[in-house]
């Protein structure tokens, strides 16, 4: 296999030197990060232009997540659609279960490149929780992961897997007890612990390097769509749709595309109960421009730039801040971004696993739900590529208490 | 109105004279309440700090440890607002003649205005701010602001800064320099750690600046080690624990004062 699945922006024109996207991004870290931030820059730096680098994550992209992932059309799924053909991008099946293993086998072997010993995460799902377990199991790193007491509740599956797979759980119980408060949780540790750990961040967000150099862990998944559905289909898509929370399973499919003018880059983010009943983390949509967890860009924050509390069904999305790129992408017009309530997600969710066999994250079904919105609007020359972010295993319980499953199951068996 | 810097320099420089180290105590704004927070800060003042730092409460405290981060929520839960904050500053400063600096992370001040946030904290009386999270390379806009309204620009240092770094971070601040003694949060320790002295040590390699050390002290005897190498010392979830562990205000003030001056005894050895 000579294909290669580490593919960096070879443009380069974003971010800055420091880290600027437009306006957005920067660093925003105490001092007794800044050592450590640096060293992250200078060894991905050395690495990125390291072609022993490049070929050992590719030989992990292949043969450990089982890259390429494939792209699926969906035809009785896309009925719904307007009649627009619709394609997923399979992320789903990598290794783990989602897109996080890209980035975490980078940043992995970037930690042993560094001679740390110890890695630390923070989750919402649990996804990119499991993919650093798995490749700290895989390389013999002591690992930790902070994760909100109310995600360990709903993604109970996931807790269990990271800790079978070797790693100490910790639920953080502060503030709304989700994503945001782990990500606190976790800057902490770094800071007290930062001589031999490694915090392996999870999305495109914090402070350079990370938001560039997460991208380029998921590049892979825009490049390798972009030449599969020019060969199924013929042509490049219309629109390429991903959920957005933090944003980097839509910024891996969008980045491939951004030289496509005629592409439209659709970011679905969770509108929870609606936008306007104050209980959603639409950051794009409600909020705005503020500095979350080491960079700047979009948050949900009050008048007095204190971080108000999001909401969502999908603990991966359930966080108030976003990428910096994305805001930059906002800003200049070259993607849109909408957003996708509870409801509308799990109505794509149950759609999805009854047409074509395939059950999603409830976070990748809120990518179905635009997918279904935008091919109304395309209708039947319309062409989607959806990235397909995740399976929907760890939503089960979730899922089954939503639409009311476990009641009908016990009156089955009386 | 023009901030009080100059008072902040005279303070620490009186303490120089008197060949001791200068007290700083830490504590939030609206913590307990509004009022008992005047009151903690006053009672520090009179029990013998030196300088106090205002905390204004941020909903995602990531350099604060369990204690502040309680305090801080208590604050935020109670409906603290940043007019609360500055009336904070003018009450204990008016209260004491003594300096008074604001806390706090950099969101708030740059979703306030970093213009109109330093022109009201400078009218209130206060002395300067610290922005633990603004780096040397992203301050210019605080700067300029602070330091148009007569206020001090305090930065942080570490044990992992480099000398190249402490020279550029201590030529772009005022005030004093806070070196954060050990790598970590807030919070009391049980030693203060070996590595406190070496940094004041390359830091005022780099600066006339008076060197304070944080993170770390809770008692008179931590403060006289530190005071041993250090221009100011200073103290901020030892105060906070006072108070919360206190059974009602009036017993949680007393407590504040208690160890302010045992604390001033310390720095004094």
């Amino acid at each position: 296999m000579s294909e290669d699945f580490f593919i960096p922006d070879p443009e380069g024109r974003v971010p800055s030197a420091e880290g600027y996207f437009g306006r957005f991004g920067g660093k925003f870290i105490p001092e007794a990060l800044v050592a450590a931030v640096d060293e992250v820059a200078v060894e991905y730096d050395k690495a990125k232009s390291d072609p022993a680098f490049a070929a050992e994550l590719n030989e992990l992209l292949v043969h450990y997540t089982g890259r390429p992932s494939p792209l699926t059309e969906v035809p009785r799924f896309a009925r719904h659609a307007g009649g627009a053909r619709v394609f997923l991008k399979r992320e789903d099946l990598n290794h783990t279960g989602s897109h996080k293993i890209n980035n975490v086998l980078g940043q992995a072997l970037l930690t042993k490149r560094m001679g740390k010993t110890r890695v630390i995460a923070e989750t919402g799902a649990g996804q990119h929780g499991v993919a650093t377990a798995t490749a700290c199991a895989l390389f013999g790193l002591e690992c930790t992961i902070y994760m909100g007491e109310v995600d360990t509740e709903r993604q109970a599956l996931n807790v269990a897997r990271m800790r079978i797979l070797g790693a100490e759980v910790i639920p953080v119980k502060s503030g709304s007890r989700t994503l945001k408060d782990a990500i606190n949780e976790a800057f902490r540790d770094w800071v007290a612990n930062v001589d031999r750990t490694h915090y392996l961040f999870g999305t495109v967000a914090g402070p350079h390097p990370f938001p560039a150099m997460v991208r380029d862990f998921h590049r892979v998944i825009g490049v390798e769509a972009r030449r599969q559905i020019l060969e199924r289909a013929g042509r490049l898509p219309d629109v390429v749709a991903a959920c957005v929370g933090g944003g980097s399973n839509a910024i891996g499919l969008f980045h491939a595309f951004i030289p496509d003018e005629g592409v439209r880059l659709l970011g679905l983010e969770a509108a929870g109960h609606g936008v306007d009943s104050g209980e959603h983390a639409a950051t794009l949509t409600v909020g705005e421009p503020g500095i979350l967890h080491g960079s700047r860009s979009y948050v949900l924050q009050d008048d007095e730039g204190q971080i108000t509390e999001p909401y969502s069904i999908s603990a991966g999305l359930d966080y108030p801040g976003i990428g910096p790129e994305h805001a930059y992408l906002k800003e200049t017009g070259r993607a849109e971004y909408r957003p996708v309530t509870d409801d509308e997600a799990m109505q794509s969710l149950r759609l999805l696993s009854r047409t074509e066999g395939i059950i999603p994250a409830i976070e990748s079904a809120h990518a179905l739900a635009g997918a279904l919105q935008i091919g109304r609007e395309l209708g039947e020359e319309g062409l989607v590529l959806v990235n397909l972010s995740g399976r929907g295993d760890k939503d089960m319980d979730t899922a089954a208490r939503y639409f009311g499953l476990y009641d009908e199951a016990e009156g089955a068996q009386r | 109105m023009s901030g009080q810097i100059e008072l902040l320099d005279r303070t620490l420089a009186g303490a120089r004279t008197e060949g001791r180290a200068a007290l700083v105590a830490y504590l939030p704004a609206g913590f307990p309440t509004v009022e008992g927070g005047i009151e903690a800060a006053k009672a520090a003042l009179e029990g013998g700090a030196d300088v106090v730092e205002i905390g204004l409460p941020h909903s995602d405290p990531v350099l604060d440890g369990p204690v502040i981060q309680t305090a801080d929520d208590i604050a935020l839960r109670g409906g603290v607002r940043i007019k609360d904050v500055l009336r904070t500053v003018r009450e204990a400063h008016a209260a004491t003649g003594k300096p008074i600096l604001v806390m706090t992370y950099w969101n708030p001040v740059d979703r306030y205005g970093a213009e109109r946030f330093a022109a009201e904290l400078a009218e209130a009386g206060g002395a300067g701010c610290i922005l633990p999270d603004l780096p040397v390379e992203e301050s210019e806009v605080w700067r300029k602001a602070a330091e148009q309204h007569g206020l001090a620009t305090v930065f942080v240092v570490a044990p992992s800064s480099r000398d190249e770094r402490l020279a550029k971070i201590t030529a772009a601040g005022s005030g004093f320099v806070y070196a954060a003694s050990l790598m970590g949060v807030t919070g009391t320790r049980e030693s203060v750690g070996a590595e406190a002295a070496d940094l004041v040590r390359r830091t005022r390699a780099q600066t006339e600046l008076p060197v304070c050390v944080g993170l770390g002290v809770s008692d008179a005897a931590q403060a006289a080690e530190v005071a041993g190498f250090a221009d100011g010392v200073i103290v901020g979830s030892a105060f906070v624990k006072r108070l919360l562990d206190a059974p009602d205000l009036e017993r949680g003030l007393a407590g504040v004062r208690e160890l302010a001056a045992d604390l001033a005894r310390g720095v004094r050895r």
